[in-house]
């Protein structure tokens, strides 16, 4: 009765008489759940342009990450510091993300077109660990600091009393949250009202129908992976900033495959909606319910979502419903 | 809608596209063997021939699917061995496709727009601000697309993504996408296959019109020889990727040999096949 009583009743009953600690907890969640569907995100431009799991989109959060601190670090050892070189740092880094893109492009996709997934999949892992390989060799393997400053990214959090205490937003989070926002609005727009957005649609409806209006694949899969990069390049900002930027971030990056089963591997909104039910679920549960179990369900809870939406909705919340004529 | 195609030089009549002595395997199959025609500006022409003859290898070859191991194929006085589709729609040939291949997801008039995207240049970056000359660019390539629904009597679809309209609407769609690329030489692949009687009467009004006010040149797959004998100028008849015939309906009509790959009287019906196999 006892153990009843703590997993329906007294979670609610704590919300509704701390409502400033709710508040708290949902905004962190909010917050992870926002970069949650950043990089999930990442994975569904790729999966819906060419049809790719990218198991690499975790890793290349990293790399675009480090590839940012690190030249900002080569430079700073040549005496060149401060934001002019962080921001040359930052274009170098999205100059290497589009370098990136031609060469998978060029020497994964284009030899392995028209392969079963399962070989493009594995390929992806293939890339993942060259990417961490060449990582560590340019620019070591030690965690780093993010060059939160020189970015001119806030520090230091505001502290609202609210709901009869206090609940504090930290200034790099509400950042998070705003780039974050509008990063998917500039997507949703380039998908939605572009020619280039109406092509990358097209060829992920019909490759041949779209090569017969004259789209080029090739080009195509550049743009895709290109946007996935630089996606990943703003999580890898962000995330970092939050923590910082070590090989240990693709694990957070994995939390990405559960917000694809709930939101769908082919929905953008499905991306967000996923992201932020992942986010916030994953928090509440450790912070009401976690005590119960000694603590430590945030590592878990994401998948264990996510397995009884496989169970219930396998095409996710927004996902296209296969249904195969037989 | 504007006259598609003027820019070649090319008068009516004259030589748009010619197939010389094309052969396409793939692994011991041969699906086309030697095959020579041509098609002439302005016309319609039509490929017909028994399941499996290689009337669409034939057309994947000429947009550039397919490359051919033998053979040559010039197009608007410029012969090739091998092209990609971008070039081939770019340089003005477009098609449809027997199993309609259209953008599921999207709306009709999505799907049109679709067709434009080799017809409009602004960057990105223009694109992206919806200002200024990419949005004046968006609107005169609207405009032809509305044209385009207008020629094709869509109005009423405009807004409805295409997975979820009827299969004649779906073809007339896909038409309607192949026109927005104002193409001067159109393939279709059985535009009337699995219509109604009125569906097809439509169809053909549209490709004698594009044919007569546009003079638009087509080149047609098509089953039924009603609609083969009367549409086009002249024909030609694949049987187990060989040329078997080629001329006007009447002259193909008569042909001996068209009425034995289409009646089977002579050579009995395995005869064909047995031989197919040893070459």
């Amino acid at each position: 009765m006892t153990l009843l009583y703590s997993i329906f009743v007294d979670p609610f009953v704590q919300m509704v008489q701390m409502p400033d600690l709710l508040a708290q907890t949902l905004w962190e969640g909010l917050v992870s759940g926002v970069l949650y569907a950043l990089i999930a995100l990442g994975f569904v431009l790729i999966f819906k342009a060419s049809g790719v799991f990218n198991f690499a989109q975790g890793i290349m959060v990293v790399f675009s990450g480090l590839t940012l601190v690190g030249l900002y670090e080569k430079f700073a050892a040549a005496g060149f510091s401060g934001p002019l070189a962080a921001f040359t740092a930052l274009a170098l880094a999205v100059l290497v993300m589009l370098i990136l893109a031609m060469v998978i492009e060029r020497t994964v996709l284009r030899p392995l077109v028209n392969q079963p997934d399962i070989i493009l999949f594995m390929a992806t892992f293939g890339v993942t660990y060259l990417l961490i390989g060449f990582g560590e060799m340019v620019f070591g393997g030690d965690p780093k600091q993010m060059i939160t400053d020189q970015l001119f990214l806030p520090r230091g959090a505001y502290d609202v009393a609210m709901l009869g205490g206090h609940v504090s937003f930290q200034k790099i989070d509400i950042a998070a949250t705003v780039i974050a926002s509008l990063m998917i609005a500039g997507l949703a727009i380039f998908f939605q009202k572009t020619r280039i957005g109406r092509a990358l649609r097209a060829v992920a409806d019909s490759h041949k129908a779209a090569l017969s209006v004259g789209i080029s694949l090739n080009q195509i899969w550049v743009i895709v992976w290109f946007a996935a990069g630089v996606v990943a390049l703003v999580t890898g900002i962000m995330w970092g900033a939050r923590s910082d930027v070590s090989f240990a971030l693709q694990i957070v990056a994995l939390k990405a495959f559960p917000v694809l089963i709930l939101g769908g591997f082919t929905s953008v909104p499905g991306a967000i909606v996923g992201g932020l039910i992942i986010g916030i679920g994953e928090k509440l549960g450790e912070f009401y319910w976690g005590p119960l179990v000694g603590g430590g369900i945030e590592s878990w809870l994401a998948y264990v979502i996510a397995l009884l939406f496989l169970l219930y909705r396998p095409q996710g919340l927004f996902g296209d419903k296969i249904i195969e004529r037989i | 809608m504007r006259a598609p195609g003027d820019k070649s030089g090319l008068k009516a009549g004259d030589t748009l596209l010619a197939v010389e002595n094309v052969s396409l395997t793939f692994g011991g199959v041969k699906a086309i063997s030697e095959v020579s025609f041509d098609i002439r500006k302005g016309e319609i022409r039509a490929i017909i021939g028994p399941n499996g003859a290689g009337k669409t290898s034939m057309l994947n070859v000429v947009n550039g699917f397919y490359h051919p191991q033998h053979g040559r194929i010039t197009y608007k006085g410029q012969t090739r061995a091998r092209m990609k589709p971008y070039q081939a729609a770019s340089q003005g040939i477009a098609r449809t496709f027997q199993n309609v291949a259209l953008f599921r997801g999207m709306s009709t008039l999505d799907n049109i727009m679709v067709g434009r995207t080799l017809k409009m240049h602004r960057g990105l970056f223009w694109q992206m601000l919806r200002f200024g000359p990419a949005m004046a660019e968006e609107i005169e390539h609207r405009r032809v697309v509305e044209d385009i629904i207008d020629f094709l009597q869509i109005e009423a679809i405009r807004k409805v993504p295409v997975g979820k309209l009827p299969y004649g609407l779906q073809k007339r769609v896909e038409l309607g996408r192949a026109l927005a690329m104002e193409p001067e030489l159109l393939l279709l692949d059985e535009p009337m296959a699995g219509m109604n009687l009125e569906e097809k009467e439509d169809m053909c009004r549209y490709i004698l019109d594009l044919n007569n006010q546009f003079g638009t040149t087509i080149a047609l797959i098509e089953h039924d020889m009603g609609v083969v004998m009367d549409l086009s100028d002249r024909v030609v008849v694949l049987e187990y990727g060989h040329k078997i015939a080629d001329g006007t309906p009447d002259v193909v009509k008569a042909d001996a040999k068209v009425i034995d790959a289409y009646l089977g009287i002579e050579r009995g019906v395995s005869g064909p096949s047995q031989e197919s196999e040893a070459t």
